[in-house]
């Protein structure tokens, strides 16, 4: 005889009523359940936003909202599904010596019905608030790279201001972002100067045009949750908007060969005087080698390293510009 | 008085020199076999050993991790190990594991005989030290094995430093290519098998969801397989023979090579996780003493996967150059996967509930694996949602979320099928006790491993980094720690697999009581598997109603009174 999760010694009917099994007090029963994890999930949704890098760009603000939403989204489900499954590993183990066999329910239509449909309108729902987020972002700065693009923009209904949405009337030249085996350079060609570090106004629409020397290279900046890979050979439009000023970190996203890992330099965003300020500093000063870690460690073989002389293929050398960065520098 | 003459001689007495093939002669192992159940261990063993060498590997990339610098390895070093890390652990352990798998109960599981070309299974099998040989071999060519990572994405592969013919780059592009012509044969055999060879009375709709997964998964391979294969075979021109598909400074395009490569590797995720999504239908019900839940619909959704995975590549160039529209409509194809991914996870579930559950070891990988899976499927939506995955494409998140599904779904899945088959594949039972120290090693590991990847991808961590930012140190210390006891977690399992073997309780035929014609046959089942070829009268799963599944006996087996079986004793201690 199992009494052991508490179920009548009546044989069980051989397909259960989907209205009988939920009768009042069950359904007041799971509705308490279902509030508790909805709080727990709107909480969790809350704590999303603390687990990212700050938001330097009017993109993370939109990028961070569509990630709350879905963690929110996904902890209600997992907390459901391994509540449940917890919830049978604990109370419905089979008795000691107990042989006999559960229920042989092969299925519910009314309750697939529901888990298929409950799925399709959520993902209904994640797409068109992701799609709405994608719209705004392009808006702002093109997200998809133009050389590829055939449709400039996502058509979509006339969408609200977003902060940071300025469009400066003097139409600055884009900034040249030239990617190599390893390093960034940025070249401001109104100015004719250039840097080894990435300094952009606050509040302005940057653009950019993303090259690459030699092989794919990733343009990333987690605080401004951005990224594009640069693809040799072409020339990529890129351009988001910075609203914090600050040091960011800048890496390289895409894979490009042995000292890919030390591919990093800063974002440096600032007042539009300052930048200015910057441009003007940096135009005296005579262009110089940057320091460059992949050439630096190329050059003088690792101490203490386990090396089996490995091929790599040789850096290029440090680019000579009028403002270089050092690894030491500091950033948020 | 005549005895003497009716004496036969001790040796003549005894067992007959065992047959090559026959269940008894471990050499067969060892052999050109084509028994089906010969070459499914086969596949298994040998894709387990180079688990271990793989998961070696991973340890020593988890040891340079452990602190922000380069310090352990060199760059070309640690460049080389997630490489070949990558590359065995998918074509040398997921793929050939998992075709053991279904080599080996497959044909069980349909009441056939053995696969419909043994000869072509056998060759399809040696093609896997072959080319596991040359992969291993590529570690000791002048400039060290392949480091553009296991994508192979040119124009890094194309580099070339060493300038020699014979390069890491060439040999993992050769194994690759001869990997992919082995899994063709492979998925040719299968569903020949399936669609030609199921027992009188099996119809599509009685055919066990595991076979369901296996079929849906091979379909993959034959369509996806020829993309990657032909671009394997055309970057390996560019790279020896110097023609310019690939290669931007001559004219040719990088990214056509990321859709080639695409096209295949992502239904590859499918390929693998579909007979895993078998095993967890399989053992659910076994152990839940219940039916699989709305079992039509569940192998519906297998199909359903095979198609719309096709159909979903370019999720994993939303970074690339891929315009607006792109990324759009393969977001939508992508979040439309979770539907019929869900309706399985939602079954699963279901059949769990109300049941009678004995925590086994093989249950309770089978849940661990769903959980981790249902963990890695709510990471998948947030990838799959374009503007999200532009912030952590190419970080840990992406690490962190394949690996719960590759190491959390499919590595558990595996450990739960092999639990749940031992006593058929051995004859004997094994260590419940060690089984469960296994689970609990292997599910906290992959947790303290894993989990710590998605805060550091959130962080802006990039994935294939030998040194990073100071301000990634924590995580990446307890995911270190997590990898090395996921490391440890192994040493169990070995134990107990060789003890058992060699040590453990007889089984008898079916330990579980479960329902299914492989548990119809002794165990270990005999060469050719049925005395006669069962006649089936029912769906599968009749847990809790008395149906008799075949109407014959095709074991050759005398009904006898049940012994105890070992399932008592389990059930004993899972409830203590």
């Amino acid at each position: 005889m199992n009494t052991n999760d508490g179920t009548s010694q009546t044989p069980e009917p051989r397909t259960r009523n989907l209205g009988r099994v939920l009768n009042r007090r069950r359904i007041l029963g799971l509705a308490s359940l279902a509030a508790g994890n909805f709080a727990i999930s709107v909480w969790m949704g809350q704590e999303a936003y603390k687990w990212l890098p700050p938001q330097a760009s009017s993109e993370a603000v939109l990028v961070d909202k569509l990630f709350s939403f879905m963690t929110a989204v996904g902890t209600f489900i997992f907390i459901g599904v391994v509540g449940t499954l917890l919830y049978s590993m604990i109370f419905q183990r089979a008795a000691k010596y107990d042989n006999s066999d559960g229920p042989p329910i092969e299925g519910n239509v009314k309750l697939e019905v529901i888990w298929t449909a409950v799925p399709i309108m959520l993902i209904i729902w994640i797409g068109t608030v992701s799609y709405k987020t994608y719209d705004q972002m392009s808006i702002l700065g093109s997200i998809a790279p133009k050389v590829m693009a055939t449709v400039d923009t996502v058509p979509g209904e006339p969408r609200e201001p977003v902060p940071g949405d300025i469009s400066p009337s003097d139409n600055p030249a884009p900034i040249e972002v030239h990617s190599r085996q390893w390093s960034w350079e940025f070249r401001y060609i109104d100015q004719n100067v250039s840097s080894t570090e990435l300094h952009l106004p606050v509040n302005q629409r940057a653009r950019f045009k993303l090259t690459s020397d030699d092989v794919l290279h990733g343009f990333y900046v987690p605080a401004f949750r951005v990224k594009q890979d640069i693809i040799p050979g072409k020339e990529i439009d890129f351009a988001f908007t910075p609203i914090r000023e600050g040091r960011y970190r800048l890496r390289d996203s895409e894979y490009s060969g042995t000292y890919f890992a030390a591919n990093q330099t800063n974002v440096v965003v600032e007042s539009q005087e300052e930048y200015q300020r910057w441009l003007s500093e940096i135009a005296q000063n005579p262009p110089q080698a940057a320091q460059n870690l992949a050439y630096e460690e190329y050059s003088q073989a690792e101490q203490g390293t386990i090396s089996l002389g490995w091929a790599t293929v040789k850096p290029a050398p440090a680019p000579v510009v009028n403002h270089t960065s050092s690894e030491e520098d500091s950033y948020e | 008085m005549s005895n003497a003459t009716l004496e036969v001689k001790p040796s003549e007495q005894q067992t007959p020199t065992p047959e090559p093939g026959a269940p008894d002669n471990w050499r067969r192992f060892f052999s050109f076999s084509t028994d089906h159940k010969v070459i499914g261990i086969q596949y298994i063993v040998t894709a387990f050993i180079f688990f271990l060498f793989g998961g070696l590997l991973a340890m020593l990339m988890r040891g340079e991790l452990i602190t922000p610098e380069a310090d352990l390895v060199d760059r070309t070093v640690y460049n080389g190990l997630f490489t070949m890390h990558g590359t065995i652990m998918l074509f040398m352990w997921t793929f050939p594991m998992l075709n053991g798998l279904a080599n080996y109960l497959v044909p069980l599981m349909i009441g056939a005989r053995d696969m419909a070309f043994p000869r072509l299974n056998a060759a399809a099998f040696w093609l896997v030290p072959v080319f596991g040989v040359i992969l291993t071999a590529s570690f000791f060519v002048p400039g060290g094995p392949s480091q553009s990572g296991w994508w192979a994405y040119p124009p890094v592969s194309l580099q070339n430093p060493t300038g020699n013919l014979i390069n890491g780059q060439a040999l993992w592009l050769l194994a690759v290519a001869l990997s992919g012509v082995s899994s063709i044969m492979g998925a040719v055999n299968i569903v020949t098998t399936i669609i030609r060879m199921r027992a009188p009375g099996m119809g599509w709709f009685k055919m066990p969801a595991f076979c369901w997964t296996v079929f849906s998964a091979q379909m993959i391979q034959l369509i996806g397989l020829p993309a990657l294969t032909a671009g394997a075979v055309m970057l390996l021109l560019d790279l020896t023979v110097g023609t310019s598909f690939f290669d931007p400074a001559k004219g040719g395009d990088p990214v056509l090579y990321q859709h080639f490569f695409w096209f295949y590797s992502h239904p590859a995720v499918y390929v693998i996780i579909l007979p895993i999504f078998g095993v967890f239908s399989e053992v659910f019900p076994v152990y839940s003493r219940k039916p699989l839940f709305g079992y039509r619909v569940v192998t519906i959704s297998s199909v359903l996967i095979t198609i719309l995975s096709l159909i979903v590549w370019v999720h994993h160039m939303f970074a690339s150059g891929t315009p607006g529209w792109m990324r759009m409509l393969f977001m939508f194809t992508t979040m439309a996967i979770s539907i019929p991914t869900g309706i399985k996870v939602f079954a699963w579930v279901a059949t769990v509930w109300g049941g009678k559950l004995r925590l086994t070891s093989a249950m309770l990988f089978a849940l661990g694996g769903l959980t981790t899976f249902l963990f890695a499927g709510i990471t998948g939506i947030m990838l799959s949602s374009a503007p999200f995955d532009i912030h952590v494409n190419n970080t840990y998140f992406v690490v962190g979320h394949f690996h719960y599904v590759i190491n959390g779904a499919v590595v558990m899945g595996f450990y739960a099928a092999i639990y749940h088959w031992f006593p058929k594949m051995t004859g004997r039972m094994y260590y419940e006790g060690l089984g469960k120290l296994h689970f609990a090693l292997t599910f906290i590991g992959i947790n303290l491993i894993f989990l710590p990847m998605h805060p550091l991808g959130l962080m802006g961590m990039p994935r294939r980094v030998a040194s990073y930012d100071p301000e990634f140190a924590f995580w990446n210390v307890i995911a270190s720690l997590g990898g090395f006891l996921l490391g440890v977690s192994t040493l169990p399992f070995i134990l107990n697999m060789l003890s058992s073997w060699t040590q453990g309780d007889k089984a008898g035929d079916n330990p579980w009581r479960a329902i299914g014609l492989e548990w119809l046959v002794s165990s270990p089942p005999p060469h050719e598997n049925f005395e006669e070829i069962p006649i089936v009268v029912s769906p599968p799963y009749g847990y809790g109603s008395d149906e008799p599944l075949v109407s014959n006996n095709p074991g050759g087996i005398l009904e006898e009174e049940p012994e105890k079986t070992p399932i008592a004793n389990l059930a004993g201690k899972a409830n203590s």
